[in-house]
């Protein structure tokens, strides 16, 4: 992460010109990361040049909305489905894409959770078959590196069980947008969740 | 950690498009719609989900505690709605084995009684159920203990002591059901490590259990949401890639 998909899914509710960007960026990520103005403009001019979004004609208060195209769909749809390398994460970019995920249109929030969750555990099968090859007393040192990854993913897990029964017993405040997407992706979800 | 051999032999849990609906009319309850599992030899395969999801269902249809409304249920490729009850019943003793988080241990016999009893229900003589049944604690690590009674014993020996009941004899279907319980983490490990150890020396295992620690001893995690298969982790190949960063 990503600020050009954490841009991609703000774009996904609707056209914004930068300082909505930001703002609405700040806000669904708890202000847990703060963006400079320079740093939306600078992605969006890289997004734009890899034809993810296209900039509008300036509206007479002299601000230049953006709207994402197919091919920013595309990239941000794969995004949603590509789960996460825990060796890659420098913030904690999950959290902050189930904060998008909820709240941008068209995004099946259960089936991103579920995903990231087939991806979490098959990591601890990795790590549980290292320690259970790992058993000699001079092994210690490592089986207890290799537990504090086990402990670390087990708490991953554990939040997405607890996101996951959240889903199904809350629906999220509606965004400022005119319309509620959070809500109609649970209903989605839900939708999907009894077929 | 894996399933050794070819994809062709048969099976020793082939659960088949199993339904399990309680209940009639508008107050049924439809605990499994639809549900295929397949365990070979080798193999240990967890079955993660919420509370509700069907998991303790499928388990019970597993092991011919309970039967479905529809689908079959094959072990070791005999299908369990096709046996009467007497054999179910022989089947049930000799090739399956339950660990549940209620350990079930009867008082009034000592550890070695309790893991020879079903020996004995089977008509194995006296003698050999005992040999056997202490052959089974040795597995389990409790060679020294068999004329205990369970109140004489903790309560991770005594759940190993359930874990030996289930294991004695020529089981080759493990069934476990939160078989860690209560145990603080270094016990539940070790009951972990003992059914991984089983099922590695070529028994099918199946593992109920809400989390995921525990789930990843498994060759295999499949989820359940529903009564429905929703998913499943493919088996384990190099772990190589996941030290590459990791600092070892």
């Amino acid at each position: 992460m990503s600020i050009r998909h954490g841009l991609l899914a703000l774009l996904e509710r609707g056209q914004m010109y930068g300082y909505q960007l930001r703002s609405a960026f700040e806000e669904s990520t708890g202000s847990t990361w703060p963006l400079n103005i320079g740093q939306v403009y600078t992605t969006l001019s890289r997004l734009e040049r890899d034809g993810l979004v296209r900039s509008l004609p300036e509206s007479e208060a002299g601000q230049r909305p953006y709207e994402i195209t197919d091919a920013g769909r595309a990239d941000l749809a794969l995004w949603f489905a590509t789960p996460i390398s825990r060796a890659d994460r420098p913030r904690d970019e999950l959290a902050i894409k189930l904060a998008l995920a909820l709240t941008t249109p068209g995004v099946d929030v259960r089936s991103v959770v579920q995903t990231q969750r087939a991806a979490t555990i098959r990591t601890l099968q990795e790590l549980t078959r290292l320690k259970y090859a790992s058993d000699r007393p001079e092994d210690l040192p490592w089986r207890l590196v290799l537990d504090a990854m086990v402990f670390q993913a087990e708490a991953e897990v554990r939040w997405l069980d607890h996101c996951e029964s959240s889903l199904v017993r809350h629906r999220p405040a509606a965004p400022a947008a005119g319309h509620d997407p959070a809500a109609e992706a649970v209903e989605r979800t839900d939708e999907r969740a009894r077929r | 950690m894996s399933p050794a051999g070819d994809e062709a032999r048969v099976p020793v849990l082939d659960v088949r498009d199993v339904h399990r609906t309680h209940g009639s009319g508008p107050a049924a309850v439809h605990a499994l719609r639809g549900v295929s599992l397949t365990v070979h030899a080798g193999e240990l395969v967890a079955v993660m989900g919420p509370s509700g999801s069907g998991k303790s269902t499928l388990l019970a249809l597993a092991g011919g505690l309970d039967g479905p409304t529809a689908g079959d249920v094959h072990v070791e490729g005999q299908r369990l709605g096709g046996l009467d009850r007497r054999r179910l019943a022989q089947l049930r003793r000799r090739r399956i084995g339950y660990i549940f988080q209620d350990l079930n241990l009867l008082g009034s016999l000592t550890a070695v009684e309790n893991v020879a009893l079903p020996l004995e229900l089977d008509g194995a003589g006296v003698r050999r159920a005992r040999r056997l049944a202490l052959d089974a604690l040795a597995e389990v690590g409790l060679p020294e203990l068999g004329d205990r009674f369970p109140d004489q014993l903790s309560g991770g020996q005594q759940q190993r002591v359930a874990i030996a009941r289930a294991l004695v004899g020529e089981r080759r279907l493990v069934l476990a059901d939160e078989p860690t319980g209560a145990l603080d983490s270094q016990t539940g490990e070790a009951v972990l490590h003992l059914l991984r150890r089983r099922v590695d020396a070529g028994a099918a295992g199946v593992l109920v259990t809400h989390e995921a620690r525990h789930a990843a001893w498994a060759d295999r995690v499949v989820f359940l949401r529903d009564g429905v298969l929703v998913d499943s982790t493919a088996p384990l190949g190099d772990v190589e890639q996941l030290l590459t960063g990791s600092g070892r």
